[in-house]
Order: C-alpha cells, then structure tokens, then sequence
C-alpha cells in the first residue's frame, strides 16, 4: 500500500538539514565589544579571531547568527546568553 | 580608582576602592536582588492552588514578558515571531535565570564586605582591596554586566549618546547616575581585560 505523502507538509517541516535552528545575538548599546567577545569565547570556544569576528557583526549589522543546531541545543544557546546579558534569540535557520 | 589587575604571582584579580566606591557598588547590587527578588518569578502564593496545580506546579514560572524595562532586558523574549514558543521558554527558564543574576550579584556584595566594608561606612577613610579567584571575577563580570544592564535600560542610554550626557549640568542626577553607568564599564573593562590578559 502506498502510504503516500501528507501534502500540507510544508518544505519547512520535511527539511533534511541537521542545523535547521540558529541563534542570533543582537546589538545592544550597553555591552562592552571586549565582554562580548569573551563571552563567544568562554562560551561557545570560539578563537578570538572568531570571536571578535562575530561581535563585530554584532556591534556593525545589528545581529550575528552565533551557533547552529537542534532547537534544544539552541534554548540552551539562547538560555546561556541570557545568562551572560547578551540579548539573544532563536530562529529557524534561514 | 585603578580598576581591575592580574597580580602576576598570585594569578588573583585586584582592585583597590575607596569606602565610598564599594559602599556605591554594594548598594547598586543590593537593589539588583531586591528587583529581581522582589517582582515575583513566579505565581503569587495567593494564586488558587488548583490552578497552579493545573498549570504545572513547581514548574510553572512566568510566561509574559516582565513589565519593568530592566527586567524585560534581562529576560527577553527568546522567540521573536512566536508568542506562544516565547512563552514556552519562559516558563521554564526564568526562574532559573533571576536566581543565578539575583546570586551573582549577592556574589558581589560579599566579596565587598569579606574585604572589609562595614555594613554602615562611618565618615573614616576606607580602603577596600577586593581580591578575586577566577571562577569569582567571571560571577563579577556577568554581575556588572546586569548592573549596567539596568542602569543603560533606566538612563535610556544608547549608542554614541556621550555628548548628551556630558553635556547636562553638574548637579542633573541624570548625569550623576550616568557617570556611574561609566564606572561600572570602567569596572567591567578592567575586569574583562585582567581575566583574559
């Protein structure tokens, strides 16, 4: 029997990719650039080539996606950030 | 005030300050417990009990966004386009988070006063040498961090605004408070430096 395929599945739901979230630190006018970069440091050992990277994304775009992965792994990301003062939050991955 | 330094044998994080500066920190981290202890992170105890039950117990924290700015800063939504995931995350991590900024911010306050601050400063010169182990900076540098958090979210500091600031008169408590907000990331820029030099 063809146990066929639910066709209001949307692409989004069916995708294969095993990061399908993100976390995206946002710009904020209080955090030092030397603290944030530390925080992507210590946090999610980065280099801090990569770390300064990112937090000039921060500081220049307004926001850097700074990990990928499960949704769970993600709130736990964003939860961490939180933790730290950083402004933070979650997304599926674009 | 010198801010924060590395000693070179002891590997300890040191800052020397005046009575008058770690009464001034003392106090600003006190009134961080109060905020963060005071605007209940979860239900009211007076909520019908049958409800609590149904809404999940012991696990239930808060699941909207605080009403105080500084609060909501600290906990922003996690969700931007999801009001019920937002919620969600809430829910169980808000109560967690308050704790561990109310405790570290607690951290403060004894590192202050185990270094000698008398709970009431009396008009003598004070010297306070605070003196940190690593795993207790990192507490200080999340610490002040939320201590500046709440005084940028209060002042409405943003970016690049310093000619406004040092441009009100001497005695605007505005500007007052302002000049502290810079302290404290002078606190935080020594701090972060002597951690990672």
């Amino acid at each position: 029997m063809d146990p066929g395929v639910e066709e209001d599945l949307t692409p989004d739901e069916i995708t294969l990719t095993d990061t399908p979230w993100v976390t995206v630190v946002w710009n904020d006018p209080v955090n030092l650039m030397s603290y944030v970069t530390y925080v992507f440091q210590k946090y999610f050992g980065y280099s801090k080539k990569k770390s300064e990277k990112l937090m000039l994304e921060v500081h220049e775009d307004g926001k850097s996606v700074v990990s990928s992965g499960t949704r769970e792994e993600m709130e736990r990301d964003v939860q961490a950030m939180h933790e730290y003062g950083l402004w933070a939050t979650l997304s599926k991955s674009e | 005030m010198a801010g924060f330094v590395r000693h070179r044998r002891s590997k300890r994080i040191i800052a020397t300050m005046s009575g008058f500066e770690a009464d001034l920190l003392r106090s600003l981290a006190a009134q961080l417990v109060e905020l963060l202890r005071n605007e209940a992170a979860v239900p009211s105890e007076n909520a019908d009990p049958l409800e609590a039950l149904f809404e999940g117990g012991d696990f239930a924290g808060p699941t909207t966004e605080p009403d105080d700015p500084v609060l909501a800063r600290l906990f922003p939504n996690a969700y931007q386009d999801d009001g019920e995931a937002a919620s969600e995350f809430r829910r169980y991590t808000e109560s967690t988070l308050r704790d561990g900024k109310a405790r570290a911010a607690a951290t403060i306050i004894d590192a202050l006063e185990d270094a000698g601050l008398p709970s009431e400063p009396g008009s003598e010169e004070l010297t306070i040498d605070v003196e940190l182990d690593l795993p207790t900076a990192e507490v200080w540098m999340r610490a002040l961090t939320d201590l500046r958090l709440a005084l940028g979210t209060r002042l409405g500091v943003e970016e690049g605004d310093e000619d406004y600031w040092y441009a009100l008169p001497d005695d605007d408590p505005r500007g007052q408070a302002h000049h502290i907000y810079e302290w404290l990331g002078y606190l935080q820029e020594t701090l972060v430096h002597a951690v990672t030099a």
